[in-house]
Formats: structure tokens, sequence, C-alpha cells
């Protein structure tokens, strides 16, 4: 089953490396990965998406967690939680095809970022499902690059992972 | 304050932290600090041969006396030569601090000579590494060094010290922290009371329980309280390969040890228990045989300071998180406390089926005219050594046979790369002990393969007159490789051989020691007595025996814990 991990982790040169490290070491997939400071610049906040079974997943938050630099971390899936990811797309505009992409962008409530006269560059957030319906909706209308951000991922409610 | 160049606070450190010796090799990235070395005479370093030999002795020093072993290499190849060390120690958890040079910040990354990222490199087999960024950091990341090395699951800790922090002319304000605290590393100080409970509840209702004690017992310094819970309440106990001593051998409720060269009875009751405590064991492949089929009616109380250890290969029933002297303190004072006593007719039954399963092997192994066994060589150790000595091993056929055949009643002497397999680490690490125990019998079980993995420290114990005993069995074969080709292979021996070994009786004189040739049956007893007898003399014994013998028992691959083979035909 597909896993949402948050880390709270020292902001140390090196750290990253071991999280990555940990996960090609011992045979675990990294599906998305995002890392980025806190408001307290001493932490990072690191969210991975992984597949494996309960005794996988059970094993990878104890390997974590035993990385010296990690201060605490919380698998989202195990309860209510928002998950967003950011995707910037170009699509091929011109003609006719600048409606029907301006309409789809619409329905999935994405903005048109930059334009030209032949191409559209269209910034969209929301879960990942979201991102992978709407690249299935503009195939056909011409794909000419996606960068996707990753997961990113945060408890509903009064829950929080903070020190 | 005090203000001294990063190389002088790093010995500064070394002796605020009560190190005495520490063991390695100079190279150009080192050299401040081996002149900050020479400046001073109160930590003194022993200069190896080869990097992996300083960690090895290093290593052997931590499993003897519990304290992390310290060792200082160079950059590039120094630190390279390391990485079989420090792999050997992580797998079985010893504390140890490497403390590594660096080409200056400013080369980083630029290929420059004697450059390789050792933070990288020994990433995966470490508990944790860092590199100095400022010579003022110095104490304080040395003290970290030994604190993250030292507590919890324990650990070879690595410290990358760029040349530029160690500048001599550029000095800084030095004091020696007492303590480190890290927000993100806190490691159990008790297990959780509720489980305790739950354990003992079990433990008293078991009808065929038993311990399964590893090196955990061992480091964690629980023999005393693991002896005492295993009396009060008249359970067997096996230990692991790791955790021999941490429970005595000779003890009567000893069954040996566990697993793919385990005991029969130990291998026997393991199977058939409704039971099983598990103290500062992993479960470990060589262990279990296979986990699907492994102890079908046990239940499994699983204690181990490092949560990762529980329920990783085989699923505990009942895990506690913590240091195995507390948890079992906190045990025992249950038990004390307890109106439910273990059912005593169920335990009868059980010692019962145990000493059947004791007795069923009447011939351990067959005696020959024409050879001494590799067995018989450990029995005369044991005799000679009265059962008192540290003994390192080597990896294979010998570390086998020393571990079934040498009885260690105490806890840290017997000194062996269980999880790693190193060969060439026994020699070394013998001289670790012998170093700090001068006193003591330290003696080295090898083979002519694996001696030869680090035969150029016959020089550095001439240098600082070591003494111990090298007992090589020497069966001209890499024996447990060729075992498993008559087992699988058809005795196909492919490089398995040993061909033209050298003369080790004349090796030893060209170092300055004493070598002896034992081949006959009637002369391994004297020679023996005769080696231990030379004390300031390291003798080293080439013991010929049989150059077919196997290890026995031996589980069958993929079986459970009940399935092994006895001899070349027997298999139950």
């Amino acid at each position: 089953m597909r896993r949402i991990i948050s880390v709270l982790m020292e902001n140390e040169p090196g750290s990253l490396s071991r999280v990555v490290g940990l996960f090609s070491q011992r045979n675990y997939n990294i599906e998305t990965l995002t890392v980025a400071p806190t408001d307290d610049d001493t932490l990072s906040r690191l969210t991975v998406t992984t597949e494996g079974s309960d005794k996988v997943i059970e094993q990878i938050t104890k390997q974590l967690n035993k990385l010296v630099e990690v201060v605490k971390l919380v698998d989202l899936t195990e309860g209510a939680h928002i998950e967003r990811e950011l995707m910037l797309i170009k699509l091929k505009a011109s003609g006719a095809q600048r409606a029907e992409v301006k309409r789809t962008v619409d329905i999935f409530r994405g903005q048109i970022v930059d334009v030209t006269s032949t191409v559209y560059t269209v910034q969209l957030v929301g879960n990942s499902d979201k991102l992978d319906a709407f690249i299935q909706a503009v195939s056909a209308l011409g794909v000419l690059e996606v960068v996707r951000s990753g997961v990113s991922g945060i408890a509903r409610g009064e829950k929080v992972l903070a020190l | 304050m005090e203000l001294l160049s990063g190389a002088d606070m790093i010995v500064r450190s070394l002796k605020d932290q009560g190190v005495e010796y520490i063991y390695g090799y100079p190279g150009g990235a080192a050299l401040h600090i081996y002149d900050a070395l020479f400046r001073q005479d109160d930590v003194k370093h022993i200069l190896v041969r080869h990097e992996q030999a300083a960690v090895h002795m290093a290593d052997g020093y931590a499993r003897a006396s519990g304290e992390p072993g310290v060792v200082l290499v160079t950059s590039g190849p120094g630190a390279t030569n390391t990485i079989t060390g420090i792999a050997t120690a992580f797998m079985d958890s010893i504390p140890m601090v490497i403390l590594c040079g660096q080409v200056a910040s400013h080369l980083i990354g630029e290929d420059a000579f004697q450059e390789t990222d050792m933070i990288g490199v020994s990433r995966p087999i470490v508990k944790h590494n860092m590199t100095v960024r400022h010579p003022s950091e110095i104490p304080t990341l040395i003290k970290k060094a030994f604190y993250l090395a030292s507590t919890g699951r324990p650990g070879p800790v690595v410290l990358d010290i760029p040349k530029d922090m160690t500048a001599p002319n550029e000095r800084f304000e030095y004091s020696y922290p007492d303590k480190v605290k890290l927000r993100s590393y806190s490691p159990a100080v008790r297990g959780h009371a509720g489980q305790i409970k739950k354990a003992v509840d079990m433990m008293m209702a078991a009808k065929r329980p038993i311990i399964y004690a590893g090196g955990g017992v061992i480091l964690g310094k629980a023999s005393p309280q693991l002896t005492d819970l295993a009396h009060k309440l008249n359970f067997p106990v096996t230990n692991t390969i790791m955790g021999l001593g941490g429970f005595p051998a000779t003890d009567p409720q000893s069954l040996g040890w566990l697993g793919m060269h385990g005991s029969y009875e130990s291998n026997m009751a393991m199977h058939h228990a409704d039971l099983i405590l598990a103290v500062g064991a992993r479960f470990d492949d060589r262990v279990t045989n296979a986990t699907d089929k492994f102890c079908p009616g046990a239940r499994i109380v699983h204690i181990d300071i490092d949560p990762t250890s529980i329920s990783k290969t085989v699923p505990a029933d009942v895990p506690i998180v913590g240091p195995v002297d507390s948890v079992l303190k906190e045990m025992l004072s249950l038990i004390k406390e307890s109106k439910v006593k273990p059912d005593p007719d169920a335990l009868d039954a059980w010692w019962k089926q145990l000493n059947e399963w004791r007795g069923f092997r009447t011939e351990l192994y067959q005696k020959s005219d024409k050879h001494i066994m590799p067995q018989q060589v450990i029995e005369a150790l044991y005799k000679v050594t009265k059962g008192d000595a540290y003994i390192t091993s080597d990896v294979g056929q010998h570390q086998m046979f020393a571990a079934q055949y040498y009885k260690f009643d105490k806890p840290n002497r017997w000194i062996n790369s269980g999880g790693l397999g190193t060969m060439g680490f026994g020699f070394p690490a013998a001289m670790g002990i012998k170093l700090h125990y001068p006193d003591a019998e330290v003696a080295c079980v090898t083979g002519e393969g694996s001696i030869q993995m680090n035969i150029q420290e016959l020089s550095t114990c001439k240098q600082y007159q070591l003494p111990l005993k090298i007992i090589n069995v020497n069966n001209q074969s890499l024996g447990m490789v060729k075992q498993w080709q008559d087992m699988n292979y058809e005795s196909r021996y492919a490089n398995s051989y040993m061909d033209s070994l050298p003369d080790f009786v004349k090796l030893m004189e060209a170092y300055g020691h004493v070598g002896i040739k034992v081949t006959k049956l009637e002369d391994l007893e004297p020679a023996m007595e005769k080696a231990f007898a030379m004390k300031d003399k390291l003798v080293f014994l080439d013991i010929y025996v049989d150059p077919f013998e196997h290890v026995y028992p031996m589980q069958v691959a993929r079986g459970s814990m009940k399935d092994m083979w006895l001899s070349k035909t027997e298999r139950v």
C-alpha cells in the first residue's frame, strides 16, 4: 500500500543522503521525495512516498527513526491528512487548441502562468491522482514538458509534527 | 581558557575522554595530528602495518573491555583500508571511534591527492559519521562520537578531519564537555512496564520455555541478570555465537549455541518450545534457518535496545524495547513478587525431553589414527588454558569448532566476527586484547587461510612485545568453502585449497617469534603447554589436521531449526 512518511530532521549537510542511502541500501522504494527547511531553519521537513507491506513500512519507519539526525517522523497515511503536489506542465496551444487547453485548465482549477503564441505553461496543485488525471486529459493536445514536485503532506486537525 | 590547535585538541580530547591507546597509521592529511601525538605521553599510539588491522585491534579491545576502541588514519587509502574493519564492528554493534584525516577543505571535491569521500563511503556501515567544519568544534564532536558509539545499540562512528582543521598555528579555546545532548537521539533507558508484565505472565504460563540470548547480553553487561533469571525460573538457555559466555557454558541449564552449526539439543529445544525469550538477539538468518518454518509452536518475547531488530525477520508477540540489563532486572522483581510460579510438572517433563536430546549424540566427532582432528585442537586448548583465556577467532571451520568445543563461562572472552564473517579479524583482535590485558592468556584460533589475511601484523607484535598465542588449525584448504563444495558441488574444489603454504615456523623466526609445527596427536598437548609457558614470546602453533573434516551439526538449507546433518551420512 502507498504511504506518505513525513520526517523532521536536522538541517545538516549529508542528512538527505543518509535517508536516500537507507532506502537503496535496504531495498526500499522511493516514489517521490521532497525536502526543504522549515520555519526553524535548523530543521528540514522531508516527505517520502513509498510502497510496501505493513512489515516493510514498519521497518522503514523504525530504520528512519534510528538515523541519528532524524528528530521525529509520522506516517501520514495512518490518519486523516492533506496531500498536495505541484505540477508545471507545458502544453502546445495554437489555433483552436488554445481555447480547448484553457477550458481544461479551468476545469482542473489550474492557472496558466506563462504564455507564448504557441505554448501555455500551466501550474496545477492537487493530490497526485488529480495531476495524473490532468495529464491524461491533455495528452491528446500535445504535452511538451512535465515537472512535478513530489508529494508534500500534513495531518488534518490538531495533530502536528513539530519539536 | 587554554588555546590549542585543532591537532592538539584532538589528542587532548582523547586524553580527557580517558583513552590510553589508539591504533593507526600516519599519512599526509593526518600529520598535524601525529605531530601533536609526538609532543605528549598520555595517549599512546600503536603503529600497525595495515589500517584494517588497526580497526580490528581497536575492535578486539572494545569487545573484551566494553569500552570504545579508537583508530587514527590518514585520508584516501588510509581511510578506505579501514572499511572492512568498520563493517565488521558495525555488524556486531561494537563501539568504536575512527578518526580519519581528510584533504584540506579548499581541496575537497577536486579529486585531490589521497582524497576519498569517507563520509559517503562509510555511510552504510557506521552508526554515524561527521565532518569537522571548524577547529573549535573538535572537542564537542569527539565527545559526541564517543557518546554515540557507546550508548543505545553501540557501533562505529567516523570523524572526518580536513587537514586545515588541525593547522598548528591556528589556536582556539579548548574545553572538553562533560556530556553532550542531541535532540534527535535518545536511546531507550528502560522497557515498557506493561509489556514486561505481559512477558512475565507468559513466562510463568510456559510449559516448554527457552531463553535465546545474544550478543546484546554481553554488550549490555547483563550476564548476571540473565543467569539469575534463568536460575530462578529453571529455564534452559541457548546462546547465539555472539552471546557465548553471556550464560556460563558449563552451567547445567546451558544447551550450548544454536543455529546453523549450533548444538543438536539447542536447535531441537528451539523448534519444540512454546515460549522463546529472546534477549539481545536479532533472529539472524544463520540462527533461524527458513523463517516460515521457524519454531511453529512458539510465542516470542523479544527484548532489544534497537527497535529495528524487533520483528525484522520473525514477528515478536511481545516486543520490549530497552536495555537488556534493566528489563531483566524488572522481570526479576516481578518474578519475585509473583504468586504464580512456572508449572513444575511441565518443566520437569521439558527437562526430561531436553536431557534426552542432550544424550542423543554419543559421539560428537570421529577420531582418527592418521590425523589430528580439529576438534581435538580446541579441546586441548581448553584444557591447557583451563577455560579461562581470551579466545579470538578468524572465520571458517576453526571458528565453528572453537565456538563448539571451548566452553566460555564468562562474557567478553569469546571474540569473533559473527555478523560480517571477516577473515583476518582474529589476529589483530587478539593483539588489541593482549596489549590491554598483558597478564591474561590470549589466543587466536585461526586457519592457514585467515591468518594470511593480516599476517603482516607479526611485525607489529615484535615492535610492541605482544606475546599472544596463535593456534593455526591447518587443514591446507579453505575448510568451510570445501565443506560446502562437498555438500553442494559434488566436491569440485574450486579455489578452496591452499597450495604452496609458507613454512610458518621459518616465517615466525624471520619476524623474531617462535613457531612450532605439530603433526601428531601425542605432540599436541605438550606443544600447547610449551607455547603457553613461554610468557614473553609470541608462539605460533602450526597444527596439521584432517583436511576433510566437516563441521556438524549443520542445518539443512531452507529447513526448520530441527532439520540437521549430524555427520556426513546422518540426517535428522
